[in-house]
């Protein structure tokens, strides 16, 4: 618990804000709703940082919504891994929301979507409430609302770019209302069997059983299949190729993060005994096949948002490339890693989607093979998808680079040979996919072209991501601190 | 067999006849009322299988996880029905992208 | 076909892990369910279901709450063309009716809302019958023209109230939706009011889709 206790009433703040600046948004005339989303993003965003600021002096908090002693009420815990998943989430939403005002409200002969900007900025604020909701969740039930509530919000974002995204959003409704009730059915039999929701009471009085082993499956696969793990990725592609924008920033940055960290959490916080070798190898085997079949599925894509979105598929499967390294020695350095490995994604991705953005507004044309001149055209733009390019390679000095250095480390020292080849092979892959995009978009065009005048806060917030992803790179000391509080106790006590 | 554990043995088959359905069936409105019935289902057992235990009062948590569970459930299919009302103006047909370039090469029961 | 027998493959196994798992020993302990009705005398009403749903657990009903006004959201966002004329006249047998019912639905639900303290009802049921009764006068044509700026914030004030009657706790220096003791009734009974007309609306204006008056209120510039 923490030492001032006026602090920790913050940790609803991230939570609370969006969520009264959304209902706000609604019924708000439209002009105002892009200041009610800034007021709530940035509220948002100073509620984690004082809340981060207090934790490494007072330890992970668990905070009891409504006062009432485990197991009754509903618990949130902010640890390393909450914190850093709502800074990462409320950081890139702030610079998102203040691209999607300049990219929504173009003029008038613009091409866009004008009439969908009134309804956008509720819907964006309700995807921020939840993944803060779901990040910072210690409770199974309570997780289950939150995820419907981010399911719900992502759908409804997609959907406004009408036209391909309509069916693109349908399936992947259907794809979230299904993996919802495989993960509720799974909590309920975790209830009937330990007569518990709350996260730090399911370990304790969960014995090994065939009613255990099927609830953590069901659990397992819900959010597999809300992640986008291979093979169960199908849905993701189109989804975040045909949203706008922003909106595929953040679906692609944050939204998929969101089941994974739940994931994360519940095979090492709620039932770390059933967490078998076996199942943590099947994961990275799957991790491991998403690496290379994103890889050259990206390789082959013609237009760049499906690249990129691609990409995404791949990078979820480093995530779970982790799940083997994270037991036994080395697993306090996987821990760091993979959540490392976690927000270094969310910023690169998050730039490539908005840069990928600019383009698209620009050119109204976003395929590969049109990319002669944008350096010369957009250079800014074309160097923020360089930076951030870089990041996913993993090369130095970036954060991409820490997180698989770690990993990396972690599975050499383990002799878990065959997921040090997938890490680099892997960062092969995305080498080649993003040299293509660069290596086109640094030719000369066929055409003569000058350099686009823009509103300065698409490019701006697409940079600004991308050299946070760098930043976090060459200051390191503080995130990984960060991380390190609370890491669960399997993963700690295995630190050398 | 007592006859809570028969209830959550019904509702563990409803959940599996539902995942059959929004994995087998094309109609999008038979997908969703697929899912709906994957979630009474899950209701269902929800509610049976901590009653096994029960010598005392019934447990109210898993009647309010229910309640609310079901308003989650109708906000949900509101909007899915909404959508698919969508889709079904833009393609001409209730039926995800993939499958309606399928129907297209062959004749269809639209099921 | 292949597709399919694979499916009720993969689903025939599933169902031979749940026939396997369901056959378990009951649990030995139910520490939430115990807490629960122990508990349910500092709750402030004395029906458990709604002491679990508005004190115990009441930050998982806020979301609730928050959902569904998120599904509408999403709804209008979708720009569904408003039709022309949107629900044929009702003959005059259907119309007496609804009007003649109305007051009585309102009453029941109203009642629904009060007796949820003490027995089974409650915001949620109370809000479905009220919301349903507006479903009915809406597709009678008797529904008077909704104004959009009150009827937005009607739809939210559910949300709203909730969500700021729950800062009550941290000013008394309490967790988050934490009701001040001894008035955890009144605070409970607040919050159900707001919620009821929030999801009566709520429900309605799903059904019919379409924000009122222009198609995209925000539109025009």
């Amino acid at each position: 618990m923490t030492a001032d206790p006026t602090v920790a009433h913050w940790i609803v703040g991230p939570i609370l804000l969006p969520l009264l600046a959304a209902a706000l948004a609604f019924a708000a005339p439209p002009r105002a709703r892009p200041w009610l989303a800034a007021a709530g993003v940035l509220g948002a965003l100073l509620t984690a940082a004082l809340l981060a600021a207090h934790l490494p002096a007072a330890g992970p908090l668990h905070y009891r919504v409504g006062g009432w002693p485990s197991p009754l009420g509903v618990l949130l815990v902010a640890d390393g891994l909450s914190l850093t998943l709502v800074l990462t989430t409320t950081a890139i939403v702030a610079a998102a929301t203040s691209y999607a005002a300049a990219y929504l409200h173009p003029a008038p002969d613009a091409p866009g979507h004008p009439s969908a900007a009134p309804h956008f900025w509720p819907l964006w604020l309700f995807v921020c409430a939840a993944l803060n909701a779901v990040f910072l969740a210690g409770d199974l039930f309570n997780a289950y609302v939150t995820l419907e509530l981010l399911g719900l919000a992502s759908v409804g974002l997609i959907a406004l770019s009408g036209g391909p995204a309509l069916g693109a959003g349908m399936r992947y409704l259907l794809v979230t209302l299904v993996g919802s009730m495989a993960y509720l059915m799974g909590v309920a039999l975790l209830y009937a069997a330990t007569g518990s929701l709350d996260l730090p009471a399911i370990a304790p009085a969960l014995a090994a059983s065939p009613q255990a082993s099927l609830a953590v499956a069901l659990v397992t696969a819900g959010l597999l299949l809300k992640t986008a793990l291979f093979p169960l990725h199908f849905w993701l592609p189109p989804a975040h190729a045909s949203a706008l924008g922003p909106v595929s920033a953040v679906l692609s940055a944050l939204v998929v993060k969101a089941t994974f960290v739940l994931t994360l959490r519940l095979w090492h916080q709620a039932f770390p005994d059933l967490a078998l070798p076996a199942a943590r190898d099947l994961l990275g085997a799957l991790g491991a096949l998403a690496v290379l079949w994103g890889g050259l599925q990206a390789l082959r894509q013609q237009r760049l948002k499906a690249l990129v979105a691609y990409s995404t598929v791949a990078q979820v499967g480093y995530l779970f490339l982790a799940f083997p390294l994270l037991h036994g020695p080395g697993a306090a350095d996987a821990w760091r890693g993979v959540v490392y490995l976690a927000l270094a994604h969310a910023f690169a991705k998050s730039a490539l989607f908005l840069a990928a953005g600019v383009i698209l507004r620009v050119t109204g044309d976003d395929t590969v093979a049109a990319l002669p001149g944008a350096a010369k055209r957009l250079p800014l733009t074309v160097f923020t998808i360089g930076l951030a390019g870089v990041s996913l390679m993993g090369l130095p000095p970036t954060s991409g680079f820490i997180g698989k250095w770690l990993l990396l480390t972690t599975a050499i020292a383990a002799e878990r040979w065959w997921i040090a080849a997938v890490l680099v092979a892997g960062g092969l892959l995305t080498a080649a996919y993003m040299f293509r995009v660069l290596a086109k978009a640094l030719l000369p065009a066929a055409a003569a072209v000058t350099r686009e005048r823009l509103p300065p806060a698409l490019g701006w917030s697409a940079f600004a991501l991308a050299l946070a992803g760098v930043a976090l790179g060459l200051a390191t000391s503080a995130p990984l601190g960060l991380i390190d509080i609370g890491a669960p106790p399997a993963v700690a006590e295995a630190a050398p | 067999m007592t006859a809570p554990s028969l209830y959550a043995f019904v509702g563990a088959l409803l959940f599996l006849v539902g995942l059959y359905g929004a994995l087998a069936r094309r109609h999008l409105v038979r997908k969703i009322l697929a899912v709906n019935l994957m979630a009474s289902g899950t209701f269902l057992l929800l509610i049976a299988l901590p009653a096994t235990a029960a010598a005392g009062p019934p447990d109210p948590a898993p009647r309010a996880m229910v309640l609310t569970g079901i308003v989650v459930a109708v906000s949900a299919t509101a909007f899915a029905l909404a959508l698919a009302r969508r889709v079904r103006a833009e393609q001409g047909r209730p039926l995800l992208p993939g499958d309606a370039s399928e129907a297209a090469q062959g004749p269809t029961d639209d099921r | 076909m292949l597709h399919r027998l694979l499916t009720a493959a993969a689903l025939a196994a599933l169902g031979a892990a749940f026939f396997a798992a369901l056959d378990a020993p009951p649990p030995a302990a139910t520490p939430l369910a115990d807490a629960a009705l122990a508990r349910l005398p500092d709750s402030g009403v004395s029906s458990p279901v709604t002491a679990v749903l508005l004190n115990f657990r009441a930050y998982d009903t806020l979301l609730e709450v928050a959902v569904l006004l998120l599904a509408l959201a999403s709804v209008w966002a979708l720009r569904i063309p408003a039709p022309p004329s949107p629900w044929p006249p009702a003959s005059p047998v259907v119309a007496t009716a609804a009007r003649r019912l109305t007051p009585a639905l309102l009453l029941i639900g109203a009642y629904l809302v009060w007796i949820g303290a003490d027995a089974p009802g409650g915001a949620f049921q109370g809000g479905a019958l009220l919301g349903a009764s507006v479903v009915l006068l809406v597709v009678t044509g008797a529904a008077p023209p909704a104004r959009p700026l009150p009827l937005r914030l009607a739809l939210v004030a559910g949300l709203l109230v909730f969500a700021l009657a729950g800062l009550a706790g941290p000013l008394l220096g309490r967790p988050y939706l934490t009701w001040p003791p001894s008035l955890a009734k009144p605070f409970i009974l607040l919050v159900e009011v707001f919620a009821t007309l929030s999801i009566a609306l709520t429900l309605a204006a799903l059904f019919v889709g379409v924000p009122p008056e222009r198609p995209d209120p925000g539109a025009p510039r």
